[in-house]
């Protein structure tokens, strides 16, 4: 079944114009900092869908541990990572890409988990079930939606 | 060259990000008095296995709101009571094939109870790991001919609520050497384990991060000495091996089962952790 949408999806990126084979997670280049340079996709992000995708329980959910003060309708910030105001200054899109995707490429042992990851995982479950996972359990966000993450990250400017 | 922020820089943002965000952060200034009479350590020194780990341990109650403690100082105001009241008419109430009551072989439930619930999980005579739970269903099926009850029914948590009440105040003392230390071992290697999709191990919520915010939740030290606990959310009585499941649950991994060797071997890991504190035998959560 997933294999159908992500067919879909390469169509539709197809008839979009823009040739361009997605990137799987597995099949990612990092650079030596944790970086990744190249777009997961081709296509631009759209900041607010990553505003939306990081404020949602089943998505990014990056408000559960990280403030963010450009945010201020978004009750119950939590505080478990750094504050992203101005994370756009600090990191550059590449940066930003790799720390979403991955953030243990760039902060050895962190909490932060993989967003576009698929393994290898501990007894991993098929999501918030606490069932197993599906042998092609997918990342936790698609491709597309890193994108869209790593566009809002760029508009937090200080 | 390296990434990695230091400690520091994390501490300041987190007490940056705290000064506009939720106004308690660490655990309450507070003292627990149970009906204005009994008074419980809720704070102590960590025990000596912790060394590096924690210096102080906290129990869970001090992490909650002041109308949630408050719950717990009188019971009156404590819902765990109703089932208190419950499980106690239970052990006087004659089943099974052998038509006996838990009375009739242990009588006085203040007197052959008490201090039992400090000591659990412990390794019976078998040689097994056992919680109170497989302790009550040992005698349900082999000395009463009753059934077993499942290990989150509500009859298992009336009695496990009403046989740990026994115990309230008297500090946690489960053994972790000795024919336990195996166990113990596995325990604390599945309390470090970064479980699930998330990679998220027990220690990064609970012992890296208690004080913090995730989302909405105050983190707590994830302490096992008030359970069983009355958990407003859900308006019911939650067990331990109930907790273990959501939170295992919750990093989006497959969970172990309530009862589980696993979950034994993790319950008396975490117990130990909270050698210094006093059971609660009644806590309520949010
Ligand atoms: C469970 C906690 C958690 C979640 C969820 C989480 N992060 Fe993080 N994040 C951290 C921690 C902790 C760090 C600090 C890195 C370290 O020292 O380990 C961090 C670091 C970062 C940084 C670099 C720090 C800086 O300078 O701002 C960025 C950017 C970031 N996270 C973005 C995100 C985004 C975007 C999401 C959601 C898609 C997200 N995080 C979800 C815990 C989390
Ligand atoms: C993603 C974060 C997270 C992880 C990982 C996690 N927990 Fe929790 N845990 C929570 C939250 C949130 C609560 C509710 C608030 C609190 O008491 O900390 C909680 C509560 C608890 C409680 C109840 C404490 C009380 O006093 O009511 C226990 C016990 C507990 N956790 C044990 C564990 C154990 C054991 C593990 C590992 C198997 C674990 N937790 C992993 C987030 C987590």
């Amino acid at each position: 079944m997933t294999r159908y949408v992500v067919m879909a999806a390469a169509v539709a990126t197809l008839t979009a114009g823009a040739a361009f084979a997605e990137v799987a997670p597995t099949d990612v280049t990092w650079a030596e900092d944790g970086a990744i340079a190249e777009s997961l996709t081709g296509t631009a992000g759209d900041p607010a869908s990553g505003a939306k995708i990081m404020t949602t329980n089943a998505l990014g959910n990056c408000v559960a541990c990280h403030e963010i003060s450009a945010m201020p309708d978004v009750p119950f910030q939590g505080n478990i990572g750094p504050a992203l105001d101005g994370a756009a200054d600090r990191w550059t899109e590449a940066q930003l890409r790799g720390l979403v995707v991955d953030a243990k490429h760039t902060f050895e042992g962190t909490f932060m988990p993989g967003m576009y990851k698929t393994g290898p995982f501990i007894r991993p479950g098929d999501a918030y079930t606490g069932k197993a996972a599906p042998a092609d359990l997918p990342p936790i966000l698609t491709a597309q939606q890193v994108e869209d993450v790593v566009a809002y990250l760029l508009t937090l400017k200080e | 060259m390296t990434l990695r922020y230091s400690r520091t820089t994390m501490f300041a943002a987190a007490a940056l990000a705290l000064a506009c965000g939720p106004a308690m952060a660490n655990p309450a200034e507070d003292e627990l008095v149970v009906n204005e009479e009994m008074t419980i350590t809720t704070k102590a020194p960590a025990a000596a296995h912790l060394d590096g780990h924690l210096s102080e341990i906290y129990s869970g109650w001090l992490f909650r709101e002041d109308e949630t403690r408050k719950m717990q100082r009188d019971d009156f105001d404590n819902p765990n009571f109703v089932f208190v009241e419950q499980g106690l008419e239970t052990w006087d109430t004659a089943e099974g094939t052998e038509n006996k009551s838990c009375a009739d072989c242990h009588g006085d439930i203040t007197e052959s109870m008490k201090g039992l619930r400090a000591t659990l999980p412990k390794v019976n005579a078998a040689g097994n790991l056992w919680s109170m739970e497989d302790f009550v269903n040992d005698c349900r099926t082999n000395r009463m001919g009753a059934e077993a009850w499942k290990w989150n029914s509500q009859e298992m948590k009336n009695m496990t609520l009403a046989i740990s009440l026994q115990s309230r105040g008297m500090p946690v003392a489960v053994e972790i050497d000795g024919p336990a230390a195996e166990f113990w071992e596995r325990g604390k290697e599945m309390y470090y384990t970064r479980f699930g999709q998330l990679e998220m191990s027990c220690a990064n919520c609970h012992e890296d991060n208690f004080g913090n915010y995730i989302r909405a939740d105050h983190l707590s030290q994830g302490q096992v000495n008030g359970f069983p606990v009355y958990r407003l959310k859900d308006a019911g009585v939650v067990s331990i091996h109930q907790r273990f499941v959501g939170c295992v649950r919750d990093t989006r991994a497959e969970t172990f089962g309530a009862g589980s060797q696993e979950f034994r071997e993790l319950e008396l890991y975490v117990a130990s952790r909270g050698l210094g504190l006093d059971i609660e035998g009644a806590g309520v959560r949010p």
